[in-house]
């Protein structure tokens, strides 16, 4: 796996977010979210770090990371997209909506574009299945789509 | 308290947040401070009303003038026009489907006529980020009565009598878990509330803790103080922040008050509060695997027994229910078992909350009697079919339960009726589908997501229901034969007999319930290669009716693949082999001469 550099003042501030749970292993799961906040995502070498605070074997941090569908080994894009594929969103015609991003920004789902400015990524419920099919662009919620309207919205972010 | 001469209540749930409510919340505030009213009348961000549909909504008390959809831009004439000249804005009331008449009482629209709503007795009603308001709806009393009236063991007998049974899908009696937990001897238990809400389409529990948290948390304390714990944890989802910033609030609040920490309300009882994220596992929501995720582990589920309440988080004794089981408790203690069991059905007492959606006109959350029929909840409540279309089936249960038809429109809806149809209540998820939905297509929806979902320790799960994924795929492509559809049925009871937990159990119940239901649409997908809804993109022929074609050449210009052939002037055909099924002629025609066979 390719090494990456992390900076050492975020390598500090991932150390004081173990501490601040007592390097407690049972607390794992909350420092990776936090580790997730700083970093963008949960990189080998984060686990690493993390593994060696919390005394817990690298496997062990890394069977968690990987069960967990909100955890991601794969920096995401500055305008990471989510489709929400709960089954109201589904059975008012999400795939669709997919199928459109997919076409419009020209990746597939789990990638991100070239520029690094969008991500594509399927999530089950928001619970906000009043406005389905939904979208979320980063924490922005959009509801009521149609296909047509899924260029709009990447126009909107690609300013 | 201040006292204003009115309130204007702003629905806050994540829906409404989604349409600007935030915006139309501060634009209203503005504006009342301009007037100079902010001494008279109050703006709240309340939690979710539930009818979604319309959001976001604006309530304005005491005359409980409903208005629904309003945007930031709606502000000034609510205002200038309600508060102060004291004439409603008709524009913005609801407005009656079939009378076509403007009704400006919730009471009295059909979404809410039917309702009875206990759980959601104060989302919608008041600031969830404000204990007074909780409290000056008797909040907290119920703790306080079982602090210093009660003995454990009497408010145990008393959920025991009131019927309630957990929320969460399983349906099992709340008291006696309860019971069961408070014997088992141990120095520290806890008591856990499950709000690691998965199901994809319900979202009761996050409505209940955005609209009401203290609910939530005098009810734990409760359960506290009946098993013997002083230990609480809230295991929720990390997707639902909002969510957890009120949750947070109201712990803050709680403690402020002396309703959690040591010596609540001046007796010897000490209880607090923790949370726990999860982090987007399903199988989370079972107890065992839920109580390894809080440990910080794998979210892989054990075989039961031992049972949590014998040996749970850290193997000490660990009460598990879920949300929408706790936010009854404090107002079943409050009024009393007998008015509890008297609500509801003969095996299934109060009410339940069901999250409405899909192909129906009014989306949204609702609470009713359980007994209540699905076609009251479907044509009553959820205002029927959306565009005209034919009702088809309403799945219940998540991706645990199955799809019900008209035949079982009017069996009353509880935990027993929805086994004995073939599907299940789980938290209370309901999409509702039309002619358009393919039933092999919703029950191949189902097995991706368990599929994703399954955590991968036992066989049948893991590799059972990838089969089963692989199966159905088949039929949807048109290369499934009949014996396809006999193996999907063995397959199934298979994973349903041997997997180790909940999901894998259920995981087959989506197959086997449309096969029961809709088994013609199986068989049409085999012998006919035919999709009835149009859905099965393979299986779609792209035909062009010679009687209405003019010959002006979009089609044959727009097909990516060259599939389309024709003189200018002259009829067109597609060329089967060639076409991609991809709808550009479908698009481009003016003449309404290209079909979907």
């Amino acid at each position: 796996m390719a090494t990456i550099k992390l900076s050492a003042d975020k390598i500090d501030e991932l150390k004081d977010v173990c501490k601040s749970f007592n390097n407690e292993k049972g607390e794992l799961i909350n420092v990776l979210h936090k580790a997730q906040g700083i970093f963008g995502y949960l990189p080998a070498e984060v686990q690493e770090i993390i593994a060696k605070e919390l005394n817990i074997s690298v496997a062990h941090v890394y069977g968690v990371v990987s069960f967990y569908s909100f955890f991601t080994m794969l920096p995401k894009g500055e305008h990471p997209i989510s489709i929400c594929l709960g089954t109201a969103c589904y059975v008012r015609g999400a795939e669709k909506i997919i199928e459109e991003f997919k076409r419009v920004l020209n990746i597939a789902v789990g990638e991100t574009t070239n520029d690094g400015k969008f991500s594509l990524a399927c999530l089950r419920c928001v619970g906000a299945c009043g406005l389905a099919p939904v979208v979320l662009v980063g924490d922005k919620v959009y509801g009521r789509l149609s296909p047509d309207s899924v260029k709009d919205i990447v126009a909107e972010y690609s300013k | 308290m201040a006292k204003y001469k009115m309130h204007l209540l702003v629905c806050g749930g994540t829906a409404c947040h989604a349409s600007e409510s935030e915006r139309l919340l501060d634009t209203l505030k503005t504006i009342i401070a301009d007037k100079g009213l902010d001494s008279e009348v109050q703006v709240i961000a309340t939690g979710c009303f539930g009818f979604c549909e319309k959001g976001p909504i604006v309530k304005v008390m005491p005359d409980n003038t409903f208005y629904t959809q309003v945007t930031p831009d709606d502000a000034r004439e609510i205002i200038e026009e309600h508060i102060i000249k004291g004439r409603k804005v008709n524009r913005l009331l609801y407005l009656n489907p079939e009378s076509k008449e403007h009704v400006s009482d919730s009471k009295h629209m059909g979404f809410y006529k039917k309702q009875l709503r206990i759980a959601l007795r104060n989302c919608g009603f008041i600031d969830p980020e404000n204990i007074d308001e909780y409290i000056s709806r008797d909040g907290y009393e119920a703790l306080a009565k079982c602090l210093t009236e009660m003995t454990p063991q009497q408010v145990i007998e008393l959920m025991k009598k009131s019927g309630l049974r957990g929320r969460g899908g399983g349906g099992f009696p709340t008291g006696l878990k309860w019971e069961i937990t408070s014997k088992s001897v141990s120095d520290i238990k806890y008591v856990v509330c499950n709000a690691d809400e998965g199901d994809p389409g319900a979202f009761m529990d996050r409505s209940i803790l955005e609209g009401d948290p203290h609910s939530v948390i005098e009810a734990m304390a409760i359960c506290g103080y009946c098993i013997g714990a002083s230990n609480g944890l809230v295991y929720i989802r990390a997707e639902y922040p909002l969510a957890i910033d009120r949750l947070k609030i109201a712990i803050k609040q709680a403690r402020e008050y002396g309703l959690l920490g040591n010596g609540i309300l001046g007796t010897g009882f000490n209880f607090d509060i923790e949370l726990r994220y999860g982090a987007g596992a399903f199988v989370c929501g079972e107890e065992t695997a839920l109580i390894h995720s809080m440990e910080g582990k794998r979210g892989e589920p054990t075989m039961k027994p031992p049972f949590p309440s014998v040996s749970g988080y850290f193997e000490k004794p660990t009460n598990v229910n879920n949300v929408e089981t706790f936010a009854n408790v404090p107002v079943i203690i409050n009024k009393g078992a007998e008015w509890y069991s008297a609500i509801g059905s003969e095996k299934s007492k109060g009410t339940k909350v069901f999250a409405l959606a899909g192909k129906i006109n009014n989306v949204g959350l609702i609470e009713v009697p359980m007994g209540t029929t699905l076609r009251e909840v479907i044509y009553e409540i959820g205002g029927g079919i959306r565009n005209g279309k034919k009702f088809k089936a309403v799945q219940t249960g998540g991706p645990s339960g199955g799809c019900l038809t008209e035949k079982h429109l009017d069996t009353p809806i509880d935990y027993d009726n929805l086994i004995a149809s073939g599907s299940m209540m789980g938290s209370g998820g309901m999409i509702v589908m039309d002619e358009d939905d393919c039933m092999v297509s919703v029950a191949k929806f189902y097995l991706e997501f368990t599929v994703e979902e399954s955590c991968g320790k036992c066989t049948p799960c893991r590799i059972g229901n990838k089969r089963l994924h692989e199966i159905l795929d088949k039929l949807t492509k048109g290369n499934g034969t009949m014996e396809d559809i006999d193996r999907l049925k063995n397959l199934s009871k298979v994973i349903k007999d041997t997997a180790l937990c909940g999901l894998g159990q259920t995981s087959p119940n989506p197959v086997l319930s449309t096969i029961d239901n809709f088994l013609d649409e199986y068989v049409e997908h085999v012998t006919e290669k035919k999709c009835r809804a149009g859905q099965c993109k393979a299986l779609m022929q792209y035909t062009i009716i010679p009687d209405n074609c003019v010959g002006c050449t979009a089609c044959a210009r727009n097909c990516p693949v060259n599939a389309i052939s024709g003189e200018r002037k002259g009829i067109h055909t597609i060329n089967q082999e060639v076409c991609i099924k991809c709808g550009a002629c479908l698009e481009k025609c003016k003449f309404n001469a290209v079909v979907i066979k």
